[in-house]
């Protein structure tokens, strides 16, 4: 039974987008509830479990790589979804940042090195991604054993780890540590 | 003109505006790291304004016609901005990496903590 | 009165226009990864134009051909950067 806890979680996901890419696409099985448009016909809900049955036969082994199953937990997902809003705030910075920088080239490159103290893949996944999104800073190499980053800055400043990172910081640490 | 066209053409505006300005930045910065700034933000971010623009238009033509393709239409674009998210940062800093790995240096750079951890 | 499907059209042309300045990047280099980055802004820029034709026509499956192009375009990235981890200078 070790491999049922990943095999479900995947089958999960699977089914889960499954079902949304044919939220409102056909017929309903039942006809007469309200908002039955929306629904899904018997044919697809068969036809979804059965592919999200096959996907996961085959990719269970990839997904919870590590036997961790903290992100069974739906509050991390609530918190990852509240994560956005600050992110997308970080990404509108950026853009204005960059934009200015278009606009009257005033550049001062350099390659830092940070060191953010994850322990989780999908953390410095996340923090990666995050860093790329925001102002002026772009991820570069990550040190998988020590778990640094290293990041592009277009205009260089001081105390580069509390700078470009610790605002993610401790967001990520909620959801994925 | 009702409010919620003026909603979609401002966020179809922003869209087109931010796009611009990635492609701008493309030919105006010197090397591959500073492209990469604006090729990756400017142009993530248009394209994310471009499905809220869609998200607005379809959820409105669904208040209108009530088929249920427009709701249909939204979420797959909810979907394609989730692939887009996942997908456009991860590319850059491929890149940046092999970048780096070719020994192409930041031009102008004061500073280059990955090279001195590569040389000791 | 405009129909607002006209908008949509008119931001895909702008789109066009964006590509084919973007593809510039990719004739004039200098190095390798300029090229790789100009393609990946090409890509970034057929996937807003195809949810805005998608959008404009109607049709769901131009954002269904949208999500899987964003897909494939990701792959198409990783390939050629570990491909071009292998090389060496970058002129070319």
């Amino acid at each position: 039974m070790k491999r049922g806890k990943a095999f479900i979680s995947t089958f999960l996901l699977a089914l889960f987008t499954y079902l949304l890419l044919t939220l409102a696409a056909g017929q309903s099985m039942v006809e007469e509830a309200p908002l039955s448009h929306l629904l899904w016909s018997l044919e697809e809900l068969v036809l979804g479990i059965s592919v999200a049955l096959i996907v996961a036969s085959l990719t269970d082994h990839i997904l919870c790589r590590k036997r961790n199953y903290r992100m069974l937990n739906p509050v991390r997902w609530i918190v990852m979804l509240v994560y956005t809003i600050p992110l997308f705030i970080e990404m509108a910075k950026a853009n204005f940042d960059v934009a200015y920088r278009v606009i009257t080239g005033k550049i001062e490159p350099a390659i830092v090195k940070i060191d953010p103290e994850l322990k989780t893949d999908l953390g410095v996944t996340f923090l990666a991604n995050s860093i790329t999104l925001t102002p002026g800073t772009l991820t570069v190499d990550v040190d998988d054993e020590e778990s640094e980053l290293y990041i592009h800055w277009i205009k260089v400043g001081t105390d580069p780890t509390e700078n470009i990172a610790g605002r993610f910081v401790k967001w990520i640490r909620r959801f994925a540590e | 003109m009702t409010w919620p066209i003026m909603v979609i053409l401002i966020l179809l505006s922003i869209s087109l505006i931010f796009n611009a300005l990635g492609t701008i930045g493309l030919h105006r910065f010197p090397d591959v790291y500073t492209r990469l700034h604006a090729a990756t933000k400017c142009t993530t971010f248009g394209t994310i304004f471009m499905t809220f623009t869609v998200m607005a238009y379809s959820v409105r033509e669904y208040v209108i016609t009530e088929e249920a393709k427009f709701l249909n239409m939204a979420v797959h674009t909810l979907l394609a901005l989730v692939a887009l998210l996942v997908t456009n940062p991860t590319g850059a800093h491929a890149i940046a990496r092999a970048a780096h790995k070719m020994g192409i240096k930041p031009e102008k750079a004061v500073r280059d903590d990955l090279k001195d951890s590569e040389v000791n | 009165m405009i129909d607002l499907n006209m908008y949509f059209y008119g931001a895909v042309g702008a789109f066009g226009l964006y590509i084919i300045i973007s593809a510039f990047r990719v004739f004039l280099g200098p190095t390798v990864p300029d090229r790789t980055v100009g393609l990946d802004t090409i890509n970034t820029l057929v996937i807003a134009s195809m949810i805005g034709l998608g959008a404009a026509m109607w049709e769901t499956l131009f954002i269904d051909i949208a999500i899987v192009y964003a897909i494939l375009s990701f792959v198409t990235t990783l390939f050629i950067s570990k491909y071009m981890e292998g090389m060496e200078g970058g002129e070319a």
